[in-house]
């Protein structure tokens, strides 16, 4: 059987979302067992196929028996498993911690339906990470599209119906222009499978069709991925979807992305297409990744509600991993696949954190923030890891991929943008300072008048979040810190990773 | 659940206690309704068996079985044709066409093949093809045609809510 892991992997939960409105039907608390152990046995199919590919190398599972380029082959290497594993994880951790969450954000009856979909979007980011058939990838795309609409129109307020339709409409414009550019390539070279493109590729590269094709598909994978232009779907799809699902996403959803963005520019294209193209690829993606860092970071300042802050920020983090995706070396490859993984973490820790103030409170404006610390100190604690790692601290993740993307940007002869990556934490650190202060520093509203002369009485009852939502916040945040600490194993993966695709 | 058996108002206004004047006025329509009905799923159903080997297949010969019930619905009111095919068992039979085509890919690899490689279900490995693409046009066709069903239902529905 462990040779049909990587089927396996996609099939179980695929399948298993299929079953579960059925088994809702029976009862409606069952269907967060079925997602909750689902996810998990991903998550360890995941990790048996890391434990394959660090032994054997590049696996590769032929669908029905037939042999690639001709049958779909889901191909898995270094770059892939490390970002399947993060995904995996991330889906797991968030199953649990939806529980609770799911209980005030949703309504009773469409709990089913929410884990059905919830499953059918882990299928859709695992497929379209396993796949080594561009085609595939496209189908797996609108799997996680459209099953991430439905999830973020889930959300109560009136307002997420609109948010997740505006997504459909950019997450369709994003994906049609996928397909256009699969249509090119399939039309130049008469092959879908990525291995083999690859091959076939290159003697196409001066042809205006090849060079069309590598715009639509990246123009397609940059409005997935949200990169600064294209970001305005963004915002308020995190900020009215169910607070799991905010999590979720912005911990998977747009690493997918960013991976089949890597996918696409150094596997299925090559270097040496970008040293021949019309015009300089590279430049055009730098001002982008530039502009998105500045402009999230900058925007994230002006925000007022907590989610719609961190969703700013991600376009700020997008533009940390695309910065390093279009240095082109090794060392910023490395930085921008474990920023991958950190953002990863750091990101899922923070939108955990809301989805249990929401639980608590209610609310998600700053404000409310205040005097938090002592009424939920270990959400908050968990909350403070992992800003001070968004702002790069060291001992934490975020440390370890902004110098990796220094390091490359001075390697190359681009020392300008290290000012850029420093003015950029620095107005993390005052946007994550705004909260941090309000949570530790502050007493909550309405209660200043206590603080004088009462000390000694009156202790603020703790009433952290419930156990189900604590612990897996928790873990995530402490794996901020090991990271940063034992980068060793991340970076070790990333660089194998970085050596396939820049070879 | 309820919203759904709400009843086929919107569609034919008219069918709460029809009267005999009524019955007159749809009397050609359901008769031939009635008459066609089973062609029309006989036509629906050839396509689907008929699909790897002819034009069609199973999405467009679920399409056509979906099709059937959905004229039902129009002649008769949503509400009698909710009593043939009701929101249950069409939920049921969405789920059920997708696991008829995912778990004969499991059941290959029960036997030994890759994932879908159904030619190993039987001896012949021909003849096992042969079956494993029909089984699996066969749930296609299923979810097509329970999933045509749900959006017609759906659309034509009145909400409570609003």
């Amino acid at each position: 059987m462990i040779k049909h892991l990587p089927a396996l992997l996609i099939v179980i939960p695929l399948l298993v979302a299929i079953i579960t409105p059925l088994i809702g039907r029976i009862n409606r608390a069952l269907s967060w067992y079925t997602a909750t152990i689902t996810t998990f046995i991903s998550f360890v199919i995941s990790l048996s196929l890391l434990k394959t590919v660090l032994e054997q190398g590049r696996i590769s599972y032929w669908m029905s028996g037939w042999e690639p380029p001709w049958g779909i082959e889901y191909a898995i290497d270094y770059l892939n498993i490390f970002v399947l594993i993060i995904i995996s994880f991330m889906a797991f951790v968030g199953a649990i911690y939806s529980k609770k969450n799911i209980d005030i954000e949703i309504d009773e009856e469409k709990k089913p339906f929410f884990y059905s979909v919830y499953l059918l979007f882990v299928t859709g980011i695992m497929g379209m990470t396993v796949t080594g058939d561009i085609f595939n990838i496209y189908v797996f795309l609108e799997i996680t599209s459209l099953s991430s609409y439905a999830l973020i129109a889930l959300g109560k307020k009136r307002q997420a119906l609109l948010a997740g339709f505006n997504y459909l409409i950019m997450g369709s414009i994003g994906a049609t222009f996928f397909l256009l550019g699969i249509g090119y390539l399939y039309l130049m070279t008469g092959t879908l499978n990525i291995a083999d493109l690859a091959v076939r590729l290159p003697e196409f590269y001066h042809t205006k069709a090849i060079f069309t094709a590598f715009t639509f598909l990246a123009v397609g994978l940059l409005m997935k991925l949200a990169v600064f232009p294209l970001h305005f779907w963004m915002p308020n799809a995190y900020a009215f979807a169910p607070s799991t699902i905010s999590a979720v996403m912005a911990a998977t959803g747009t690493k997918v992305a960013a991976y089949v963005l890597i996918r696409v520019m150094f596997t299925v294209f090559s270097l040496e297409f970008y040293a021949q193209a019309p015009f300089n690829i590279q430049y055009i993606l730098l001002v982008l990744a530039v502009a998105a860092i500045l402009a999230g970071s900058i925007m994230a300042l002006a925000q007022t509600d907590i989610k719609k802050m961190l969703a700013y920020s991600s376009v700020g983090q997008i533009g940390y991993i695309l910065l390093g995706i279009t240095l082109m070396n090794t060392n910023g490859m490395i930085g921008s696949l474990i920023h991958l993984l950190n953002h990863a973490l750091m990101k899922g820790t923070l939108f955990l954190v809301v989805g249990a103030v929401v639980y608590r409170t209610g609310l998600t404006s700053i404000e409310n923030f205040r005097g938090l610390g002592k009424k939920m100190p270990f959400t908050m604690a968990a909350f403070t890891i992992a800003a001070l790692s968004m702002t790069g601290v060291p001992l934490t993740v975020g440390f370890v991929s902004k110098w990796y993307l220094s390091v490359a940007s001075i390697e190359i002869g681009m020392w300008w943008l290290v000012p850029i990556i420093l003015l950029s934490s620095l107005l993390t650190a005052i946007y994550f300072w705004r909260i941090i202060d309000n949570v530790w520093f502050k007493p909550a509203l309405g209660e200043e008048g206590l603080e004088h002369g009462h000390d000694n009485h009156r202790k603020p009852k703790s009433n952290d979040a419930p156990a189900s939502m604590l612990i897996p916040t928790f873990t995530v945040a402490m794996l901020c810190l090991v990271f940063g600490v034992f980068a060793y194993g991340p970076v070790s993966l990333a660089e194998k990773a970085a050596m396939i695709l820049l070879k | 659940m309820n919203k759904h058996t709400a009843g086929g108002v919107g569609i034919n206004p008219t069918e709460k206690s029809p009267t005999v004047t009524d019955q007159d006025k749809d009397i050609i329509k359901k008769t031939v309704t009635k008459f066609l009905l089973p062609f029309i799923q006989l036509f629906g159903l050839y396509v689907i068996v008929h699909g790897e080997l002819g034009p069609g297949g199973g999405f467009q010969g679920g399409v056509i079985l979906g099709v059937s019930v959905i004229v039902y619905a129009l002649v008769f009111g949503l509400k009698e044709a909710q009593q043939r095919m009701s929101v249950k068992t069409k939920d049921l039979l969405v789920s059920s066409g997708v696991l008829v085509y995912g778990g004969i890919g499991v059941i290959a690899l029960l036997f030994g093949g890759n994932y879908l490689q159904y030619n190993v279900l039987l001896p012949d490995p021909k003849f096992a093809s042969t079956i494993g693409i029909m089984g699996i046009e066969i749930g296609v066709g299923i979810t097509v045609a329970a999933v045509m069903i749900t959006l017609f239902y759906e659309t034509v529905r009145v909400d409570d809510n609003d």
